[in-house]
């Protein structure tokens, strides 16, 4: 902090500067309130800094790549380096795509960088959903920014998906044709949504360019705007942390940005752009000289959609046959449309949770420590279903790879998947919930009568025990700190009315908190202490509170 | 027992607003909070050997970074791309090799000064409240009723009401001009480039296929006479009017009474163009005459008129009927009488 000075001093360059960027834009005024600025510290919130430098690594390897690539479907002969594709017509954005891997230095490797970091960004960016949501970071004042944060997700995959296309080969062209396929299913609209996407009848000459002009331009710009948005709100809501002794609601416990957050953190990016670069220089990804140019006639077994479109290829895969509509003269497509709502309306639940959750507990609070999610084990067991949903729609999308592989029929790979998309999610959310309320259960045992040692005692009277080694008052603590709900009832409204909502917020309720575990109370602490008859005990809980 | 719906939150009392706590129970003798654990001290902080020894290791992890970045220039001059395409992988590897070094000695480098150098005392700070203070929300109150009142906004509803019609209205131009985006659809989705007469070809030569040349089993990837030449519209073109030309025996053959005209001698075709989204169903299995869509596994049987029998497709495959010219060679009788590829709307 030495380097903030608001007059001039007798100090060296930086001084000067300080001095200068005060008097011009109040440097001085932004580190004062900023420079100190605590942030809690867990290996759990760097899942969003993962997705935040994966994003800038994607604007410089990206930019590169523009300075070379050219979104033009206009039909040339090749006549690159690459010898198995001399003199094959392709388009022009196939032919500078094989010309920035193999004729540009770096050009291989900066295009690697780019797909191995958009794998990631969405990567990153999921599971750092899944922490936020698991650990209840979305609750009060927070809602508004999981909307901007589910957001990012949903832009992650539109500018991965517009940026596949870019290449116009053979495996990214048939991603298109099942794009086309889908939107020409949607009622009314479909067929003038397809002639306007692709400029006329599919594949066309336009839709690179139009992929283009959305990949580097309008999903970045949207994706910058959000991802300010968010951060803006971590300043203003200062950053969650973890329940403890001394965390509370009122306050925030960690480390201070400078010096120990610049330094964290901004070396954690270069780390993350590093293991992007030491994955890109070693590993190939997207192998397009392999596929050759888009021709709507060949296709190779085995396509696979990157990671994050593998859910909506899984249940374009689920879905039942048989069941087309053709009604008035017109054809509703359920193949298509079922996976297409399906799929919107699980976005739509994840996106609407935090407000279901909110409603449910009608808990106004603010609330800034985190829960481990065992202590709440209905919104852990929803989670866990909806992980469930995702994660068979997902391997879906590799059926006949996993028939392949594991010898097995297909049609029963299938099946197979169809059953654990309904079954699935039901079974995780009973084992989940179970799961954790024998867990908050031991937290339980634990606090009240301490660990189990393993070491047996005989006492001078012939009675044997086995000692139990009690908790400090910091661990026990974090095991005490949770919050806690109970079902409520229906009960009539002001006009003496029982609303079909309180009906259904009583039953949500008590689905979520008709089983449940409290918190150890202090005069159940004391109660179980005062049972403890062994000195062995006794002589162990001293030493430990003398620590 | 706490825990009434309409409650005061208790554990607000450092902030200036209670909020209903809802469905949260209350305990009144809540286990007390001991406070931040104590501060352990590393051995950095105890050792100046070991600090000194950590700040070497930050240096060495810095310098390896200057080799790093040396090393990437290095490469970038010393492994150029010839004609020989194992010279991309070995510029690839080692300028991204050099890259890495330079970029993970920054940042382990950093990371480990912070761990063990700089002071690692948690730090508490206190929040505020996300919601103003009242005096905060009566003036803001207070600046809104005063912005309201000098420009009249509620009470000249005139103006208000135009306002909102010229708001409603004005994206609509600028929605008008994606119009010419594509043009109308019209009929093109029905019809393909196959005619009476067309000869049947083979992908992607454009070599016409003779009935003698396909033999038991065999199996064909066709497009239509002509179109290995076009220049316009070739993929479009190609897009709707790829076949498949198998023969079968005669007997395996389960067809149609108003469709026996359309082989000819077990030779069927069948539009490429998968029913369900649109992929080619390319693979051909020749013992159980089943034609598999690889993008989601639809199944077609050959012998069936190509009814599906699993995935998620629901038509069969449009038959192109087909028949034999004068120079024995494969020819249309006439384009599809159905329309290829994916159900739409107006089919």
């Amino acid at each position: 902090m030495s380097t903030v000075v608001t007059e001039k001093k007798q100090g060296g360059a930086l001084a000067a500067t300080a001095n200068y960027l005060d008097e011009r834009v109040g440097i001085g005024g932004i580190l004062k309130s900023f420079g100190r600025k605590v942030f809690p510290d867990h290996w759990s919130f760097m899942l969003g800094e993962v997705a935040l430098y994966s994003f800038v690594i994607l604007l410089i390897s990206g930019t590169f790549l523009t300075f070379f690539y050219q979104p033009s479907m206009t039909e040339v002969f090749y006549d690159g380096s690459y010898v198995p594709l001399k003199g094959t017509q392709m388009s022009i954005a196939y032919a500078s795509s094989l010309d920035i891997s193999f004729e540009i230095r770096g050009g291989m490797l900066m295009r690697q960088a780019h797909h191995w970091s958009a794998l990631l960004f969405v990567a990153a960016a999921g599971l750092h959903m899944l922490r936020v949501f698991f650990t209840g970071a979305f609750r009060k004042p927070r809602e508004i920014n999981w909307l901007v944060g589910f957001m990012l997700f949903v832009l992650g995959m539109a500018a991965g998906f517009t940026g596949y296309s870019l290449p116009d080969d053979l495996l990214s062209g048939n991603g298109l044709r099942i794009i086309d396929g889908m939107i020409k299913g949607i009622p009314v609209i479909g067929t003038s949504i397809s002639s306007g996407l692709f400029g006329g009848e599919f594949p066309g000459t336009e839709i690179v360019a139009r992929l283009y002009g959305l990949h580097i331009l309008l999903v970045p710009a949207l994706i910058l705007i959000f991802i300010a948005i968010h951060l803006f709100m971590v300043v203003i809501h200062k950053h969650t942390h973890y329940s403890g002794p001394g965390r509370t609601d009122e306050n925030v416990v960690g480390y201070p940005l400078m010096p120990v957050y610049v330094a964290k953190a901004g070396g954690f990016f270069f780390i993350v752009f590093g293991v992007v670069m030491l994955i890109s220089a070693t590993f190939t990804v997207n192998p397009i000289w392999n596929y050759g140019p888009y021709d709507p006639s060949p296709v190779s077994a085995g396509t696979q959609p990157d990671w994050y479109i593998g859910w909506l290829d899984g249940a374009l895969r689920l879905a039942p046959s048989h069941l087309d509509i053709a009604f008035l003269g017109h054809t509703y497509p359920m193949g298509v449309l079922i996976p297409l709502v399906g799929s919107l309306v699980f976005l739509a639940l994840v996106a609407a949770y935090p407000f279901i959750e909110a409603w449910v507990t009608a808990d106004k609070r603010e609330h800034h420590v985190l829960d481990r999610p065992r202590n709440a084990p209905t919104r852990t067991g929803i989670g866990a279903a909806g992980v469930t949903f995702y994660g068979v729609l997902w391997a879906a999308a590799s059926t006949d790879l996993i028939a392949t592989f594991f010898k097995m029929s297909l049609n029963h790979v299938l099946t197979v998947m169809q059953i654990m998309l309904i079954v699935g999610p039901f079974a995780a959310y009973v084992i989940t919930k179970r799961t954790c309320l024998s867990l908050q259960r031991k937290d339980r045992e634990i606090v009240l009568h301490g660990r189990e040692t393993g070491r047996i005692v005989r006492l001078p009277h012939g009675e044997y025990i086995e000692v139990h080694e009690p908790l400090d008052k910091f661990e026990m603590y974090k095991l005490v700190d949770f919050k806690d709900y109970r079902p409520t009832v229906v009960r009539p409204n002001k006009k003496g009315k029982i609303t079909v909502g309180s009906r259904v917020r009583a039953a949500l309720s008590r689905l979520y908190f008709e089983d449940r575990i409290a918190p150890v109370t202090q005069s159940e602490l004391t109660e179980a202490q005062s049972h403890d008859h062994s000195p062995a005990i006794a002589t162990s809980n001293q030493e430990q509170l003398t620590k | 027992m706490a825990g009434k719906d309409l409650e005061k939150g208790s554990e607000a009392e450092g902030f200036e607003h209670d909020f209903e706590s809802g469905l949260a129970v209350l305990p009144p003798d809540k286990i007390k909070d001991p406070g931040l654990e104590p501060h352990r001290v590393r051995m950095t902080d105890k050792s100046p050997a070991k600090a000194k020894n950590a700040e070497r290791q930050v240096a060495a992890l810095f310098l390896a970074s200057v080799v790093g970045s040396f090393f990437a220039l290095w490469a970038y001059v010393a492994f150029p791309i010839t004609e020989d395409l194992a010279t991309v992988r070995a510029n690839n590897l080692f300028l991204g090799l050099g890259m890495t070094l330079s970029l993970l000695g920054i940042g382990i480098g950093a990371v480990h000064w912070a761990k063990t150098l700089m002071p690692d005392f948690e730090v508490t700070e206190a929040r505020h409240q996300t919601r103003g203070s009242e005096e905060v929300r009566a003036k803001a109150v207070e600046i809104v009723k005063l912005a309201d009142s000098e420009s009249g906004f509620s009470r000249r509803k005139l103006i208000r009401r135009t306002l909102y019609g010229a708001l409603a209205l004005f994206p609509l131009p600028a929605l008008i001009v994606f119009g010419d985006l594509g043009p109308q659809v019209g009929n093109s989705l029905r019809q393909t480039m196959w005619k009476a007469g067309t000869r049947l070809t083979k992908d992607p030569t454009g070599v016409p296929i003779k009935a003698s040349d396909v033999t038991l089993g065999s199996v064909f990837h066709v497009i239509p006479e002509g179109l290995s030449e076009m220049h316009e519209h070739k993929l479009e073109e190609k897009a709707k009017a790829a076949v498949l030309l198998v023969r079968l025996n005669q007997e395996s053959l389960n067809e149609a009474e108003d469709r026996k005209g359309w082989s000819y001698d077990g030779i069927v075709a069948y539009s490429k163009i998968c029913t369900h989204v649109g992929c080619p169903v390319a693979l051909y299995e020749q013992h159980t005459h089943h034609l598999l869509c690889p993008c989601h596994q639809s199944t077609f049987d050959v012998t069936e008129h190509c009814r599906v029998v699993f995935g998620p497709a629901s038509r069969p495959l449009p038959q192109l009927p087909i028949a034999v010219d004068a120079e024995g060679y494969l020819i249309a009788q006439s384009d599809f009488l159905e329309p290829v590829g994916p159900s739409f709307w107006e089919r």
